[in-house]
């Protein structure tokens, strides 16, 4: 005698049960939350009744057209990120062509990716409370080297100076996720079907010729989701700005983050401000997700959907001519 | 020389020793702060200033003395951060793991709007909440507190995506029926079955979970106030303090004691790590 099959669907809503309620309790609820204190007048220390402003996005346009240090941060953030980008991926990316090349042979990858990753791997902040040593005025590692090298006569003062500040912050950056990026990289040249690379050597193709018309065609999904990734990553940097110089000289290392933490946590109790300046990045965030989103949206999938739905139509039609 | 009858040209030498030169240089990039850290550690401050040495000295004792009487405690904070990492790591890959099994194994109504959903918030920083998030914690008490350092990675929407992918590659639902025919419940059959076959993806998101969640330092910057509940990484703010102006040996074995743990678990699990960096890239 067949059984009528039981039903297992509720399940599916049980073992999911504890993520949602976690996600609506610890981000959701906080999320909303930070978005209606950007429209109030929360602020100090001590919790008093909050009314909502008159304009009730008075703090949004205090944000974008009078707040110098705010404007600044989201310049020195998306300045920090691309200098440290370009770099990253465009040396991620000749290191890949090297280790992949078989004509290459490279020795020592396994010890190589594992050295050239380990900064990732690091507490952020316990690296950059290194570098601002390293860095010391006017006695400390990096002068004495600079000194021992010849290149400089005097010591010199690098935290001192915008430009060298920043491209400190950036070189960190650029240290600790280079290695990340290569690995990542590597693996996706690995996964592309060996044939295309036979029938190019058999073609002829050189080293060049393979890498920019064959391997980086294929890479193309996972460097757009390496892109986006580390611009929501560069959109939160935090840490290394925070610890190297507390955004410091002059607010040249002032980054989002560091801005909604000061107004917030060092002394203001701006809350309201804060909230609001969240919020714009939140917007920012959910811009370049739904980009990767719709970059990393299931082709196939769609294409034939599209066609299910087309056929559908079609013999909704032709069962309406029927009748 | 190794003799090559197809003949390795001259070119393709020079070219492979540019490869490695350029590797060389970036490894040593890679260890030579760490390097001067530790050594540093072991410097007293005039010996620091007065030059680079790349070999360590005996200060090492006096250093930590130094260290220690200013209000850096390394064996409490090493405890605050291990107590909410491995909390943080075991509920994270529990749940996330329950989670995928649910969106793989059961057909249930919402089941595709449920990924979409994880797809949504996967990148929603933290940041972006944190002031509600405060607020929130501050009005339930639960500032200073390891609870809204620990709950919150029950839902860890990038490790349920991870866990679902693999998933999706290896678990063959005929297991499940024959646990049903076996008169097994559902949640037996997670926990007995499913789980034990997931372990290698466990493993790897369990290094990965506990790593962030040791090196995150927003969160408990702005959460904890009292010295005795600081985290490794809070700690680290202290050395950037008044306190150590002028004591650069301290502030070096401070740094070398955070960074020591870190260094030990990745010489131990690198190759994991490597692998699971690589297969976190792979996403399709």
């Amino acid at each position: 005698m067949r059984r009528k099959g039981v039903s297992y669907a509720k399940f599916g809503y049980i073992f999911t049960f504890p993520f949602v309620l976690a996600f609506l309790i610890f981000s959701l609820y906080p999320i909303l939350y930070t978005a209606v204190i950007g429209f109030t007048d929360m602020q100090g220390l001590i919790p008093k009744p909050i009314h909502f402003l008159d304009n009730p996005f008075q703090n949004f346009k205090d944000l974008l057209f009078d707040n110098v240090s705010f404007r600044k941060s989201l310049i020195n953030t998306g300045l920090l990120w691309i200098i440290n980008f370009i770099p990253q991926i465009a040396l991620a990316l000749l290191l890949t062509a090297w280790f992949t090349n078989k004509r290459l042979n490279i020795k020592g990858q396994g010890a190589f990716k594992v050295l050239l990753y380990m900064p990732n791997i690091i507490t952020a902040g316990t690296i950059a409370v290194l570098f601002s040593s390293l860095f010391a005025y006017p006695m400390g590692p990096m002068n004495s080297l600079f000194e021992l090298m010849g290149w400089s006569d005097a010591p010199i003062f690098f935290l001192q100076d915008k430009t060298t500040a920043r491209g400190i912050v950036a070189f960190i950056q650029f240290w600790m996720w280079y290695g990340n990026t290569m690995i990542i990289l590597v693996a996706g040249v690995m996964g592309i079907n060996p044939a295309l690379f036979e029938s190019a050597a058999i073609d002829g193709a050189n080293g060049f010729q393979t890498f920019f018309r064959i391997t980086l065609p294929s890479l193309r999904t996972i460097l757009l989701f390496t892109l986006i990734t580390s611009m929501i990553g560069g959109l939160t940097m935090f840490d290394i700005p925070q610890l190297f110089l507390a955004g410091g000289p002059d607010d040249s290392t002032l980054t989002t983050s560091m801005f909604i933490y000061g107004q917030a946590f060092k002394g203001s109790y701006m809350y309201n401000r804060a909230a609001a300046a969240s919020m714009i990045m939140f917007v920012i965030a959910a811009v370049l997700s739904s980009l990767v989103f719709y970059l990393m949206r299931d082709r196939d999938a769609e294409k034939l959907k599209k066609a299910e739905k087309t056929y559908r139509k079609a013999a909704k039609a032709s069962a309406a001519r029927e009748v | 020389m190794n003799p090559n009858p197809k003949g390795e040209t001259v070119t393709r030498r020079i070219n492979k020793t540019i490869v490695y030169i350029v590797c060389i240089f970036l490894a040593v990039l890679s260890i030579f702060p760490f390097w001067i850290m530790f050594v540093n550690a072991t410097r007293s401050t005039a010996e620091i200033q007065s030059g680079l040495s790349l070999l360590p000295s005996s200060h090492m004792m006096s250093n930590l003395r130094v260290l220690l009487d200013k209000s850096f405690d390394p064996i409490q904070g090493f405890l605050n951060s291990f107590i909410i990492s491995s909390s943080a790591t075991i509920l994270t890959v529990y749940f996330s793991s329950l989670s995928a099994y649910g969106l793989v194994t059961y057909d249930w109504k919402l089941r595709k709007p449920f990924f979409t959903f994880i797809l949504c918030v996967m990148m929603i920083p933290s940041q972006a909440s944190a002031i509600g998030f405060y607020q929130f914690m501050y009005k339930i008490h639960w500032t200073n507190s390891f609870l809204p350092l620990i709950l919150p990675a029950i839902a860890a929407p990038a490790v349920v995506f991870f866990m679902r992918q693999y998933l999706l590659a290896t678990l063959s639902l005929e297991i499940v029926e024959a646990a049903r025919v076996d008169g097994s419940g559902e949640f037996k059959t997670f926990n007995r079955i499913i789980l034990p076959l997931m372990m290698p993806a466990v493993a790897t998101q369990a290094i990965f979970a506990f790593v962030a969640n040791w090196n995150n330092l927003f969160m408990p910057l702005i959460l904890l106030t009292q010295k005795e509940k600081y985290t490794m990484p809070v700690m680290v703010s202290l050395l950037r303090g008044d306190i150590y102006k002028m004591e650069f040996g301290s502030i070096y074995m401070g740094l070398a004691l955070t960074a020591l743990p870190l260094f030990v678990v990745y010489f131990l699990l690198s190759r994991y790590i490597i692998a699971g960096v690589a297969l976190g890239g792979v996403k399709e």
